[in-house]
């Protein structure tokens, strides 16, 4: 899950809100914010988008956002120099910069034609992540979070690779690995939903340690192998960058090519909001692209090994899952296996020869009047996951879902956020 | 009172309910608290409901949940930042071994004073503030004035949980003082002067936790270095409190001078008299302000040379601001730092020791951190095309602590005589009419979204809110 392609969603902050009072810097676990005399800043290399910064800063000039092609993302230098934020950039600067390539995994960069217009007016943008829910649904579980970390006690956890599997199939540039590290006798408790930290190993272009790629967990509570004290990770190898040209991502590079037996350094566990429902007939729907299938694979693993219990009452599982082609998609082949009557899966495939576009969302306004239903009850609960390029599209199908069933938005929306209903991971 | 389960009524993270004397100590305390607040708290607010930040825990999700509650609700917590097992003393003579988890016996009554100047702070400011809700700009305001108030009500909280954990009896009795005294009392005033002034006006308000909270925030930095781990990691979580508190001061003068501004430009005029007719507080006015508070602040610093700063200091009980991101020997033995002193009339920096010195250093770093703010808020008025520029005045300006006490020098750090004090000090220190014509534009407006004209709306609400949100429900 490297910020690798295309455009990216660069977080900021406002330096004409901004007050220095170094919250944000010494809340962040990674180190990615860092200030002179005249601002504070963050360094797009390092920020791994986990939110931690965002609740304690008392200004709200942390939370600002812009869309920009990875290779213009805006560098320290540049923020330090900065009075005020940069305007948007242009659609067509966008578009000219290569952010098309953003729909690599099967999103368009701001979605549909009407999300595009309202991702760019200046006033009245719809902010998909106001949506977003920071509190977990009241049947989740407790997790525990930052056990490792420069914060913590220890700094981090040795796992080891007990198993590294491609899960695309072989020929095309799409390598996603399956990843599988154990534990051990060390403590690391995991909830679906929940990420972790990877640290590579080796120094950076400044000499320095390379700082923590966060990936989500792709495994259920109890283990990868049920009982056993491991877990596994979904990983995108990353082999150029979106103008085509040769770049190895750190971390993936370093995960697809670990071998059994291998030692890694982990920090974590991560995350105490994006987590399933536990209560029976609980529904869950899942929207994500590429390796923000994760968390989906996590949470329908659990469900699946309760059913096979049958202890446990579930409700509806509804799965939403976009890639460019049916090979690029990871775990193609084992969804396929899971009954119908489990998994309601809808699969939507942006660049497959001869057909037309299809993104998530359009899979999802085919399925309106079920969402329809799903949106109106409160048992069910909305997981989004993959780039950050879909949020708004996604979110915007709700919306529009909801109101041609004649329910209104503003409500429906505030009680997504509100009861812990709608989670946004996107990066 | 004894039946309550304190375990769940303070939410702590010091497992309280496994340590029976202490959890006794506090049930004690708590209704005194609680009557104190009922007291002294924010006047005739009692039975709103507020959207406040509570902390429930101190990591990242845990200490920023918001909801609306009533203020005499509000769960006040006890939390320490994480502990490091194994942290190492960073300064002063006992630099490297590891740092004190109980108090030491030697330290205990300079560690008690320090805490409890530190403490009676928080119970004084909200004292002070206690009339202002009857005067508020919008509703937005009053929500913020009210997450400072009950925010140095935990800090009191933080103090206290010290007192009563480490200081046995002692401490039990310092923290009944601390309910005690009265900010501005004649026979039993708060410790410190600039807790014993009146904050009559919203401006008086905005400019001091602008510039009195930041000698807090200053205060809490050089604690969070202490080598009394405890006071340490108690400090450390309340300066992630404070910082709101400066947010409110920052943008408040900040939207002022924002209103003045746009009411400059439409009107086409500079003049101080048109300006106030317009119902808008001009900016000399605000200069004056800014002098008075800034200089009342930096006399809390204490005495320029001070043998308990250097004592504090070697002894490990306070650091530096930064302590650990300078690159000296942190023990300072034999080192000089430049003071201001008055020779002949004129203002002269002399070499002293620098541990004895550790007050000015330690104010010195507040200046520079308060001048970045006022340079921000330079920026509105530019922006707004403006050529006036405000700016902090000579450190030696309206001192009554230390060498410079009573020593008159104009704001640009001139020597001047008591006769040239005397003609300008009007253009320098709020006179009785600038506080009576700001007092005059203090009429409460508390309709949502509305604001008073003397002040901006500010550019985003609380929380992702919006700012015509409804931050306070009067019932």
């Amino acid at each position: 899950m490297d910020l690798a392609e295309g455009v990216i969603r660069q977080h900021l902050i406002d330096p004409e809100i901004c007050i220095r009072c170094n919250t944000c810097e010494a809340t962040c676990p990674v180190g990615a914010i860092t200030h002179d005399s005249r601002n504070y800043v963050v360094d797009a290399g390092k920020c791994n988008l986990c939110m931690d910064c965002v609740p304690p800063c008392p200004t709200g000039s942390i939370d600002n956002w812009r869309t920009v092609p990875i290779a213009r993302a805006y560098s320290v230098a540049e923020q330090l120099g900065w009075d005020s934020l940069p305007a948007e950039l242009p659609p067509e600067q966008l578009a000219q910069a290569g952010a098309g390539e953003a729909a690599s995994t099967g999103v368009a960069p701001g979605g549909s034609p009407t999300v595009a217009d309202a991702a760019i007016s200046a006033e009245g943008q719809f902010q998909a992540a106001q949506y977003g829910a920071t509190l977990p649904p009241w049947s989740a579980a407790h997790p525990y979070t930052n056990l490792y970390g420069p914060r913590a006690a220890e700094k981090a956890v040795t796992a080891t690779c007990v198993g590294n599997v491609r899960v695309t199939q072989v020929g095309t540039d799409y390598d996603t690995h399956h990843l599988m590290l154990d534990f051990g006798a060390m403590p690391f408790p995991v909830l679906e939903g929940q990420s972790i930290g990877i640290l590579p190993p080796g120094l950076d272009a400044q000499g320095r340690p390379h700082h923590a790629r966060q990936y989500s967990i792709a495994s259920p509570r109890n283990g990868e192998r049920p009982g056993y004290n491991n877990l596994s990770l979904t990983i995108k190898r990353v082999l150029e960058d979106h103008q085509g040209k040769p770049v190895r991502g750190v971390a993936s590079n370093y995960l697809c090519d670990l071998k059994v037996g291998d030692k890694v350094q982990v920090i974590g566990p991560f995350g105490a909001s994006f987590l399933m429902p536990n209560h029976p007939k609980s529904h869950i729907v899942m929207i994500c692209t590429g390796t923000g299938s994760a968390p989906m694979r996590a949470m329908t693993e659990w469900r699946r090994r309760l059913r096979a219990s049958g202890k446990f009452e579930g409700g509806k599982l509804m799965l939403f899952f976009g890639a460019r082609t049916k090979e690029e998609l990871p775990y193609f082949g084992p969804l396929q296996n899971l009954p119908k009557d489990f998994i309601d899966i809808n699969f939507a495939f942006s660049r497959t020869p001869g057909q037309t576009r299809r993104y998530v969302q359009d899979a999802m306004r085919d399925r309106a009047a079920d969402l329809a239903a799903l949106l109106a009850d409160p048992n069910a609960y909305f997981y989004v996951c993959g780039l950050k390029a879909m949020e708004e599209g996604v979110v915007l199908a709700l919306r529009d879902i909801a109101v041609q069933a004649g329910l209104p938005w503003e409500t429906v929306g505030a009680a997504l956020r509100r009861d812990g209903r709608l989670h946004l991971e996107t990066y | 009172m004894s039946t309550i389960n304190y375990s769940e009524k303070i939410p702590n993270n010091v497992n309280l309910s496994e340590d029976r004397t202490l959890q006794r100590a506090l049930e004690q305390w708590q209704p005194n608290y609680l009557q104190w607040w009922q007291d002294m708290g924010p006047d005739g607010s009692q039975d709103f409901d507020v959207y406040l930040r509570t902390a429930v825990s101190v990591d990242p999700q845990g200490w920023a949940q918001f909801g609306h509650v009533k203020m005499p609700d509000y769960r006040w917590g006890i939390f320490l930042n994480p502990a490091d097992k194994d942290r190492k003393i960073h300064f002063g003579d006992h630099k490297g071994e590891a740092a004190w988890q109980d108090l030491p016996g030697e330290y205990r009554a300079n560690l008690r004073r320090i805490i409890v100047t530190q403490g009676d702070t928080e119970p004084a400011s909200v004292e002070q503030q206690r009339h202002l809700g009857l005067t508020c700009p919008s509703q937005y305001d009053l929500r913020n004035l009210f997450q400072v108030n009950v925010e140095e009500g935990r800090h009191l909280w933080a103090m206290v949980y010290l007192l009563h954990k480490y200081f046995g009896r002692d401490g039990r009795e310092e923290g009944e003082a601390l309910l005690e005294r009265r900010s501005g009392h004649a026979d039993n005033p708060r410790i410190l002067q600039a807790f014993n002034e009146k904050t009559p006006d919203w401006l008086s308000f905005f400019m001091f936790t602008y510039f009195t909270d930041r000698d807090g925030k200053f205060q809490l930095c050089a604690l969070a270095e202490s080598s009394f781990d405890p006071l340490a990691r108690t400090t450390k979580f309340m300066l992630t409190e404070e910082a709101h508190h400066m947010f409110v001061g920052e943008s408040g003068v900040s939207r002022v001078i924002q209103r003045t501004c746009q009411v400059m430009n439409e009107l086409k005029t500079d003049d101080p008299a048109r300006l106030r007719a317009a119902g808008v507080i001009d900016l000399p006015t605000i200069q004056r302000y800014l002098n008075f508070h800034f200089s009342v602040t930096i006399d809390l610093f204490g005495a320029d040379q001070s043998s308990n700063a250097a004592t504090f200091y070697s002894t490990g009980l306070k650091g530096r601001f930064e302590e650990g991101k300078r690159s000296d020997d942190h023990q300072l033995r034999g080192q000089t730092y430049k003071v201001l002193d008055v020779q002949a009339g004129m203002l002269v920096e002399k070499d002293v020791p620098m541990l004895n010195a550790l007050n000015e250093v330690l104010r010195d770093d507040y200046i520079t951190d308060s001048k970045g703010g006022v340079e921000r808020w330079n920026k509105v008025i530019e922006k707004a095309g403006i050529p006036f520029r405000l700016s902090v005045p000579h450190k030696a300006f309206h001192r009554s602590i230390g060498t410079l006490a009573g020593v008159k020098v104009s704001p640009d750090g001139r020597h001047i005589h008591d006769h040239e004090w005397n003609q300008h000090v009007e253009e320098w220190l709020p006179t009785d009419e600038d506080r009576a014509f700001v007092a005059s534009l203090m009429g409460r407006v508390v309709e949502p979204g509305r604001f008073a004209n003397w002040i901006a709306p500010p550019v985003m609400g609380i929380n992702r809110q919006p700012v015509d949100f409804e931050y306070v429900r009067f019932n």
